[in-house]
C-alpha cells in the first residue's frame, strides 16, 4: 500500500562539497544504480543525479524475467535496488533536471537546474527512454484526453471503459494485465504479429473481455472534449474501419533520452547512444548504458548489466588513462 | 486493531521524521459515511505516532465549517498541515496520501517543519516576488511514480509565499472532480483552474506557467 521511496541516509549537500567527483551518473533507473553500486564497491567518488528513482521500473506492474525474482512488482523491485544503493551510503540527488554537459580538457562539466555545476573525470548517462508515440492525427490533440502512454498511472481513469492498447510486445501484453482490473473492454491493436513472450500470451488468453486485433494499423485519434473513436486499417484487407474507445494507452517502445548528448557524441538513426563494449561513447569518459544505447535488447537485466561494465570500464579509465591530475 | 503501516516502513518512517526540527500540525476534516476517512484518519494518527513533533486534529467538516472555510477545505477526506505557529501555509492534501504520494506527504511534514526546500536562491526569490493569489491542484493515482515530485514542487512553492496555495487531489476518491478538470493521465496540474500542465514538471515551468496569469 505504501511505496516508500525517500532517500534516507546521505544528505543531498554532499553534492556542495565534493570538488570534483571520479564519476557522477545521470538517470537512476537498473543501468544507473547499478554503475553506482560498482563504481562505489571499486572505491570511487560516485553521485548520482536524477528526476526521479527507479526509470522505467516504476512503469512496469510486475517483473518475472528478472533471475532471482520469479515475480514481483516493479515499485518492489526499485525499492530494493534502491535500499542496495542506501546501504552503500551512495549520494542521490531527487528531483534534479541536468541541464548541459560540457567537457572541458579533461573533465566534465553538469549543469543543473537548481544552478549548480559540478565537475566530474566521467560521466554515466542512464537517462533510459520515454514513450514512444504513434505520431499520427489526433494523438497529441488527445494526449492525456483519453490517450496516454502510462498503464500503471493512468489506469483508475478507464473504469468501466474501452481502453485500446496500441503495441505488440511486451510492454503491450503486460499493459492488457494492469488494465484487466478497471476497463470493462479491452483491444489490442498491433500493425503486425505479437512480438511478446510466449509466457505473457498465455496470460491473455483467459481473459473474457479482450479482443485482440493483429496486422491492423491506427491510422487517426477522433473526438469532442475527449477522445472517442479511432480509426484503424486491417492490413490484410485493406479496408478501414472504426473502433469506439475512451482510452488509447500506447505501448510501443521507447525513445531514447538521448537529447542531453546529441552535439557531444555519436548517435545512430533512432537517436540512440552508439557504445562500443565497455559502454565507451564517441567523446572519452562519457559512457552510456540502458535504454538510451544503440543495445537492442530493452530489459531491465541488461541495463543492470551495462551499468556493472560500464562502472568497471571507468575505474580502469582513472587509473590507467585519465590525465586530469 | 490491524495496522495500515508495517512494523519495517514505520522504523523507516521513524528515521526519515527524526529530521524534523520544528512541531507540525495536521487538522484533518472528515464526515460520517466518506469513503476512504477512516484510512487516512488511520494513517496520519500512526505518522504522528511516530514523531514527537507531529499532532493530529479531526475536524467534522461540516460542524467545523468555519474551520474548514479558514483553510478553503471542501472535500473529505482532506487535511491541512499548519506550522509550529499554527499557521497554514497553503499545504493540503486531498484524499489519502498512500501508494507513492507517501514520499510528498512525509516531504510536506519535512519541509514544513522547517527542513530546507532544496532549492537554490534565485528560485527561491522568483517564488518569492509572486503577488497574485495562486491555486495549484496536482492531480494524482496512488499507482503514479511521477506524481509526488510534482505535488512536492507545488507544496514548497505554497511554504516560499503565502500568496500560493498548492493541493494534491487523488483522483479515485475524487473521480468527479478530476473529469471536471479533464483529467485522463497524471501528475495533471491545474493552477488557477486553467493553467495546465502534465508530468512532473521542473520548478522552472511552474514559474514560467504562473508568469502567463
Amino acid at each position: 500500500m505504501f511505496n516508500f521511496s525517500l532517500d534516507k541516509t546521505v544528505k543531498s549537500d554532499v553534492f556542495d562539497s565534493v570538488l570534483k567527483w571520479d564519476v557522477l551518473i545521470i538517470g537512476a533507473g537498473p543501468g544507473g544504480m547499478n554503475a553506482a553500486l560498482y563504481a562505489k564497491r571499486k572505491g570511487l567518488v560516485v553521485g548520482i543525479l536524477t528526476k526521479e528513482t527507479g526509470g522505467q521500473l516504476h512503469n512496469t506492474t510486475a517483473v518475472d524475467n528478472y533471475l532471482g525474482f520469479s515475480l514481483i512488482r516493479g515499485d518492489d523491485l526499485a525499492d530494493n535496488f534502491m535500499e542496495h544503493m542506501n546501504s552503500l551510503e551512495i549520494p542521490i540527488k531527487v528531483g534534479v533536471f541536468v541541464e548541459s554537459i560540457e567537457k572541458q580538457g579533461n573533465d566534465f562539466f553538469i549543469k543543473t537546474n537548481d544552478l549548480k555545476t559540478l565537475q566530474a573525470k566521467t560521466i554515466v548517462l542512464s537517462t533510459g527512454g520515454a514513450p514512444r508515440k504513434l505520431d499520427i492525427p489526433g494523438e497529441k490533440e488527445f494526449s492525456n484526453r483519453g490517450v496516454t502512454y502510462c498503464a500503471t498511472c493512468d489506469g483508475p481513469f478507464f473504469k468501466d471503459k474501452h481502453v485500446v492498447i496500441a503495441g505488440g510486445g511486451n510492454s503491450a501484453a503486460e499493459a492488457v494485465l494492469d488494465m484487466v482490473p478497471f476497463a470493462s473492454k479491452i483491444s489490442v491493436v498491433h500493425r503486425s504479429k505479437w512480438r511478446a513472450d510466449q509466457i505473457l500470451l498465455d496470460k491473455l488468453k483467459d481473459i473474457s473481455n479482450l479482443n485482440i486485433l493483429l496486422e491492423t494499423q491506427i491510422l487517426e485519434v477522433k473526438g469532442n472534449d475527449f477522445m472517442e473513436e479511432i480509426v484503424v486499417l486491417d492490413k490484410k484487407t485493406n479496408v478501414k474501419s472504426i473502433i469506439k474507445a475512451e482510452g488509447l494507452l500506447v505501448e510501443i517502445g521507447t525513445i531514447p533520452n538521448s537529447q542531453l548528448v546529441k552535439d557531444l557524441v555519436e548517435l545512430n538513426e533512432r537517436q540512440e547512444v552508439i557504445v562500443d563494449n565497455s559502454q565507451q561513447t564517441s567523446l572519452e569518459g562519457l559512457f552510456a548504458v540502458g535504454d538510451v544505447t544503440n543495445q537492442p535488447y530493452k530489459q531491465i537485466i541488461i541495463s543492470a548489466a551495462e551499468g556493472a561494465k560500464a562502472a568497471l570500464a571507468i575505474n580502469h579509465y582513472i587509473n590507467h588513462k585519465y590525465r586530469g591530475e | 486493531m490491524e495496522r495500515l503501516l508495517s512494523e519495517d516502513i514505520q522504523k523507516q518512517l521513524k528515521e526519515v521524521l527524526s529530521a524534523m526540527i520544528k512541531p507540525v500540525k495536521m487538522v484533518l476534516f472528515t464526515k460520517p459515511y466518506c469513503e476512504t476517512c477512516k484510512e487516512t484518519k488511520m494513517l496520519l494518527n500512526e505518522v504522528s505516532e511516530l514523531s514527537d513533533k507531529i499532532y493530529v486534529e479531526e475536524k467534522d467538516i461540516d460542524k467545523d465549517s468555519d474551520e474548514a472555510d479558514l483553510y478553503d477545505v471542501n472535500l473529505t477526506p482532506s487535511f491541512v498541515l499548519l506550522n509550529s505557529d499554527n499557521v497554514y501555509q497553503g499545504v493540503k492534501f486531498n484524499g489519502i496520501p498512500a501508494g507513492h504520494e507517501i514520499n510528498s506527504f512525509l516531504s510536506a511534514l519535512l519541509f514544513m517543519s522547517g527542513v530546507d526546500l532544496g532549492l537554490d536562491q534565485a528560485t527561491i526569490e522568483k517564488i518569492m516576488k509572486i503577488d497574485k493569489p495562486i491555486n495549484i491542484k496536482v492531480f494524482i493515482t496512488l499507482s503514479c511514480p511521477h506524481c509526488p515530485g510534482a505535488v512536492s514542487t507545488a507544496h514548497k512553492m505554497a511554504i516560499l509565499n503565502k500568496n500560493i496555495k498548492a493541493e494534491m487531489v487523488e483522483s479515485q476518491t475524487f473521480m468527479d472532480m478530476a473529469r471536471k478538470y479533464k483529467v485522463s493521465g497524471v501528475p495533471k496540474i491545474v493552477i488557477n483552474e486553467k493553467h495546465e500542465l502534465v508530468g512532473n514538471h521542473p520548478i522552472e515551468s511552474f514559474l514560467a506557467e504562473i508568469a502567463k496569469i
